[in-house]
Formats: C-alpha cells, structure tokens, sequence
C-alpha cells in the first residue's frame, strides 16, 4: 500500500533529522522524505501535524510469557500491547516455560509473533541449558533459528569456568551475550533495595553489591574473551561507572536502562505497595542520577521498558511473596519523555535511545527512516495527556505504579512494515 | 528531629481514631499516650477478683497465627477474654499460604464467618499491612508481629513498662541491644521511643546483626558493650536466634555472650537504677546473664503482666475506631444490626 505521512515533526536520529516534513511508503518500505517520488499516488493519507514522526522503537527486554506462562500474557496480548505503545521489535528473555534453548522453541516464539503480525519478537536464547548454569546451550543453532543474542537472565551461571566457556563459544561465532548481572548469594530472598527504607519496612534488601560484583566478574572475562556484551537493566550508578571504565579502555561493551529506574526510588516502596515490588530493584536517588548521568554521557545507549507483566493475583500478597516487575509496553514512551519536561535530555535524544541505540547494539540496520528500510514507524503526540487506566490496557499484565496517573505523550498510529497495525 | 510523618494512614479513621494498629511509626504522640493511659487502667483491674469488662462482648476476635507464637497467642488470647470477646485461635502454617492466593482466600473466609477482628502474626513484613488493606473496612487488624517490620503491642507493653518505672520518657536514655538486623521488634522500639520523647535512643550490636543505615530511624549505633551502656537508663535486650550462627552471621553463641551478653559487669556501666527489659523467652547466657534476669533491676516479668493490659487496650480502642468507621461505611446495614 503507499502511505502518505504529511506534516509531521520527522524525528530521525540515525539520519540527524529533525524537521516537518513528508514520509512517503510504499508496500514494506520507506520510498521518499519530502521529495515526491514520481508516479506516488497515496492511497492512504496520514495528517500528522503537530504528531512527531520516528521509527518504531526497539525494546531490548520485555518478557512476552510465552510458552509457559500464559495466564501473564501471550505472544498475542503483548505484541498488542506493543503496537499500542509504538514498539515494533521486541526482545523477549529466554524464561519462558521450556525455556528458550531449543531451536523449536525460539521458532515457535517467532511463529505465534509472525502470525499476530503486530510486532517483531525478537527471542534471546539460553547461554546454558535449562539456564542452569552447567551445560552450553547449542547457541549456533539457537541463532540459526532466530535468536537476536544469548542470556543466562538473572541467573548467574555459578561456574565463573562454565561462564568463561560460554563466553569463548559466543565469541568463536561472534554471538551477541547479554547480561543482566546479579550475584546469586547476594540477593538471595531480597525483594528490594538494601538501604534505609528496606531497613525501616523489614524487607530483605538486594545490595548494590549484588550488582556491581556481578558486573565486574563479567568484564573481566568479556576483556578475556572479546565476546560481544551487553549488560541489561543496569540499576546502580556504581555500575554505570564500572561500564564507563571499561569503554574508557576500549572495551566494546554496552548498556541499557529501564525508564522505571530513571524515574523511581526505593523510597516509592514506603508502604508496601506490591507494584513498586520491581527486579532489578528501584534505588536510592544516587543512583537514579547515576543512571540518569550515564544516559546523557552515552555509557547507556538505550532505554527499555523491562515489560514484566502479571496476572492479578501474583500481586495481591504481603510484598516479599508478590511477584517483581511491572507491565510497561504501553507505558514506555509516555515516561520516557518524563525526562525530556525534566530537561534531562532533548526530544530527539530520547528518540534515539529508543532506537538507534538498541539496534547498533543488537547489530540490527533498523531503528531509522532512511529511504528503502523497513516502513516501522510511530506516531506520537508529545502533549496529550491522558490518564492510565489499567482497564484498558492490552498487555494480559495490569501491574504498574502508573495506574490512575495522568502521563504526557501518547502514540497515535504505527506502521510494521508498511502496514498500520495500530491505530488509535 | 522533625515530626514523624504518618507513613501508615490506613491504621487510622478520618478522625485520627486508631482503627487498625500494624505499626508504631508515624503514629502521633497523643495516641500511643491514651495506648498507655487506658492499658494503665486495665493493669489495675487485672489485679482485682474479677477481671472481665463487657468492651467487646458480642464481638468475634480471631488469632490468625502464620508463624509459631505461644506466649503472644495467648496474652492476646487472654486479653480478648477479659474484654468478653468470643475468640478463635487459628495456627496455620505459612507454607501452605506462601503464594497469597491461599492467603487471601483464607482472609476472605475468616472475612465472611462475621470476624470483627484479626489478631495476625506472618513471617513476611508488610503482612499486616496487605491484611488490613483486605479486610478493611469489615474487620480492624491487630499486628502480632508481622516479618523483621514491626511488633507494636510488644514495643508498647515494653513503653508502659517504662513509663511505669520511670514515670516519662523525656530525658531517659535507652540502650537496645542484640539482634537488631532481624527484629521487629527493635523496630517498633526505636519508633515508639522517638514519639514518645525519649533523649537518646540506641542500639548495640556487632555489624553483622545492624540493618543498613538504621541510624536513619533515629537511633545512635554502637558496636561496643560498655561504652554503649555508659549512662543508660533502660537497658533492652533482644532475643538472639540459634539459626544465626548457622548463616555466617556470628563465630558462637560463646563469643556472642562474651561481646555482647548482658552480665552484672556489662551492666554495672548503665546508671544506677537503670532497668533491664527482654521480651522473652530468655536465652539465659547466650543474651543475658541469670543473675541479671532474675536480679532486682529486672522488670521482665512485669512486661508479661503489662503485655495484657497493653492488648487490652488497643484491641479495645480499634474496635471502636473500627465501629465508627464501618458505621459511615455502612450506616443503613448498621442501623438493622440495632
């Protein structure tokens, strides 16, 4: 179909564009920008005017709890919930119920996401098998059938032998391994930040040290081995600053944040309220501003939504029993510009932390506008506001702590391949 | 110290009555005073022949245990019965409840049988707190102690102990010593102490058994005995469990007694008259020396006898705090009920 997008702010960070403009499409592809291409009939106009026109973004971690967990969410509901919330590609962590590290697992994963037709999903497969830490999981293959890059999630591989294998095993067929560092012994029971308000409410706390170890164990061995890394979902700023030290040595690694750790503190927790039970754990205000500090330096080149939806019940307990996480797909634009009215960074920054910079980390040419890419583009009005209302949210999880608050930015339209696949 | 901030509205009806009581933090001074006042009056009735005041006749007071207690169960139990209320001891075991589904049903259960009050003691903290929000504004919920967060009616047997010994907080120095990082108990204590207007709150314990930043509730940190007990006035030891030698947390219940059991030397650097408080039951040389438990400055066993006149008061003021508010809840169901 040829799409006409007219007059819209045309946010482009790959390009350094930002301008009103046109946007022409045709069948999957980006035909034109401004220019009309000769011969174009539209046959769908979108008016975008005063709406900023982007890529579609690309979410480094949002849990899709299919197969195994599906009374949280399915391949359906949440890519759903992503199209809402102007996602096109997701990357989805190997937790699923088998887990991913069979090649059946990670097609099936792709097939169900294909068939819905709303989003990319992309899969990251196992490091070991089973996640226990013991066995290398068959990651050629793995890759072969589609997995993006390799994980261990939040489950250490115990063996710093059986991890540095795995890193070689990557590096030999230049696979990309994320982290998402947490020391086992450290955070054992822990439910929620170890500082002042986890002493006053009794709560067992996950010290930044559980962090920051883990983080260091995995650079030294990343530095051994020249493995592609990544780290996921870093929450402390000593972390941010280990990450700088290693670039600062030329060492290729990356990182990411989630937008709830660049906007929450553990204090949020003060009266045990479940939705603020989230893993990694929100931390004190140093290290909000650590983060905070790591995004405008670029020693984190992307935000993520760490989507971890649930089923209604696996909230409604005394804290430490509820279940972390919160459902964030339909949320992650709207906080994100939190930072841009907090001054923080720029529109056109933001954009780019949203895409551009997941996919040069995950290797991928997409997250731009440039003519004869894939058409997967969002629409957003940066001003309206709009009141969450949990009813109304598509993702099969309403666990957040934004429920009943009024956020500023809200996607309109996107386009996956060409194709409008939401609409509001 | 600025004014505690309410940090727990939901213990509290619009009119500033105490309808549930799950913690003593934020709550304000007046009110832990009439706790005080009327568990005074209650002491003394306890001692006369008959001991049963109608306060809560009629009414239905569950004892939901999620962990093993016999000593609390059963001075609430006791003080139930004093106030002539029909009581249902129920032990149920936490791990049959540990995915909050079991929980929650069991509350919505003891929620429709017409209970007008849980006694609730759980492993987790915050259980207390998840409870009132389920079951308000049908029933009022009394914290039996509830994870490492909070064990009010004990740190407020322990304050009219005080109050009675010493006659008022202002000015008074309080060591609290032992197994601070664990205790829910100590928790309570400190925030109890601040309202209340005592001088200088403490803790003494070596790092292993501190929380992070407790000094950020209020209290003075101390990892040596006897310049922590230098001057006190009141001295509260905790209990220490066996199973933290077991996770790395001390060499031995030895080494333990040696640095930080309460022993006549130890308290000999405490003022004069200073008393010495335990919450129960005694490790008796592994906490506290015998001769210091059983000595003349020891108050342990009034804690006992305070323990039920201090349940019988907040269990009586929540449930009219709890009338009151389920009366605007419902006043036309209320009214058929007369």
């Amino acid at each position: 179909m040829n799409i006409l997008i007219r007059g819209g702010r045309l946010i482009d960070p790959a390009q350094q564009l930002d301008q009103i403009g046109n946007l022409y499409i045709r069948g999957e592809e980006i035909l034109a920008i401004d220019e009309v291409p000769e011969g174009f009939e539209a046959e769908e106009v979108i008016e975008a005017e005063g709406l900023v026109v982007c890529p579609g973004f690309i979410d480094l971690c949002a849990h899709v709890r299919e197969p195994g967990y599906t009374q949280k969410g399915n391949i359906a509901s949440e890519t759903a919930a992503a199209a809402a919330g102007g996602i096109t590609t997701l990357v989805t962590p190997p937790t699923t119920k088998p887990v991913v590290d069979t090649p059946a697992v990670a097609e099936l994963i792709q097939d169900r996401a294909a068939e819905q037709g709303l989003a990319r999903v992309l899969p990251m497969g196992a490091l070991t098998q089973g996640l226990a830490g013991e066995q290398l999981a068959p990651m050629h293959a793995l890759a072969s059938s589609g997995c993006i890059a390799f994980t261990n999630t939040r489950k250490p591989v115990a063996s710093t032998l059986v991890l540095l294998r795995a890193l070689e095993y990557a590096a030999t067929h230049d696979l990309l391994v994320i982290f998402q560092a947490q020391d086992q012994s450290l955070s054992v029971n822990g439910c929620m930040h170890e500082g002042a308000t986890s002493t006053r409410l009794g709560l067992n706390g996950i010290s930044e040290a559980a962090e920051t170890i883990e983080v260091s164990r995995c650079l030294m061995l990343v530095e051994q081995t020249g493995v592609r890394a990544h780290f996921g979902q870093l929450s402390c700023e000593r972390s941010v600053r280990l990450i700088e030290a290693a670039r600062e040595r030329g060492l290729n690694v990356t990182a990411d944040v989630s937008i709830q750790n660049l906007l929450l503190i553990d204090e949020s927790v003060s009266g045990f309220d479940a939705d603020y039970h989230l893993l990694p754990p929100l931390r004190g205000q140093l290290d909000r501003a650590g983060l905070r500090q790591g995004l405008v330096t670029d020693t984190l080149q992307a935000i993520c939504s760490d989507h971890q939806p649930h089923e209604a019940i696996a909230k409604q307990a005394p804290f430490a029993a509820t279940e972390p996480g919160m459902s964030n797909l339909e949320t992650l634009l709207s906080l994100s510009l939190q930072l841009v009215e907090e001054q923080l960074l720029e529109l056109p920054q933001v954009v780019e932390k949203l895409t551009l910079g997941p996919a040069r980390i995950l290797g991928l040419d997409d997250g731009t506008l440039e003519v004869g890419t894939q058409a997967d583009i969002c629409i957003f009005d940066p001003n309206e506001e709009w009141r969450l209302e949990p009813a109304q949210m598509r993702s099969g999880g309403r666990n957040t702590p934004f429920a009943g608050k009024t956020l500023k930015g809200r996607v309109q339209i996107t386009l996956l391949g060409g194709e409008i696949v939401f609409r509001r | 110290m600025s004014e505690p901030i309410n940090r727990c509205p939901i213990q509290l009806t619009e009119n500033g009555q105490l309808r549930h009581f799950l913690t003593t933090e934020g709550l304000p001074k007046e009110l832990l005073t009439e706790i005080l006042d009327t568990a005074d009056s209650f002491v003394d009735m306890s001692a006369q022949q008959v001991k049963k005041v109608p306060l809560l006749r009629g009414k239905t007071v569950v004892n939901l245990f999620f962990e093993a207690s016999t000593r609390t169960l059963s001075t609430f139990e006791l003080a139930a019965k004093r106030l002539s209320a029909d009581v249902l001891n129920l032990n149920i075991s936490t791990s049959s409840t540990k995915k909050g589904e079991t929980l929650k049903d069991t509350l919505m259960t003891m929620r429709a049988m017409h209970s007008d009050m849980f006694v609730v003691r759980h492993s987790d903290s915050g259980a207390a707190h998840f409870i009132a929000e389920q079951v308000t504004p049908d029933v009022a919920v009394i914290n039996a102690g509830d994870g490492r967060h909070a064990h009010p009616t004990q740190a407020m047997l322990d304050m009219l102990t005080i109050r009675r010994h010493k006659g008022q907080f202002e000015g008074l120095k309080v060591a609290i010593v032992g197994d601070i990082l664990h205790s829910r108990v100590a928790r309570s204590q400190i925030h109890a102490l601040r309202i209340l207007g005592a001088e200088e709150i403490r803790v003494i314990a070596p790092q292993t058994l501190l929380p992070r930043h407790i000094e950020s509730l209020g209290a003075r940190v101390y990892t040596d005995m006897n310049s922590g007990l230098r001057d006190v006035d009141v001295v509260m030891m905790l209990r220490l469990q066996k199973e933290r030698m077991d996770s790395a947390l001390l060499p031995s219940e030895s080494e333990f007694y040696k640095l930080y059991g309460l022993t006549r030397d130890k308290l000999a650097f405490a003022k004069p008259d200073a008393i010495v408080m335990h919450p129960g039951p005694i490790n008796r040389g592994v906490e506290i020396e015998s001769a210091v438990a059983d000595g003349e400055r020891s108050v342990i066993l009034d804690q006992v006898t305070n323990g039920i006149a201090v349940r019988m008061a907040v269990m009586s003021m929540a449930m009219s705090g709890q009338l009151a508010e389920k009366n605007r809840a419902q006043p036309d169901i209320d009214n058929l009920n007369l």
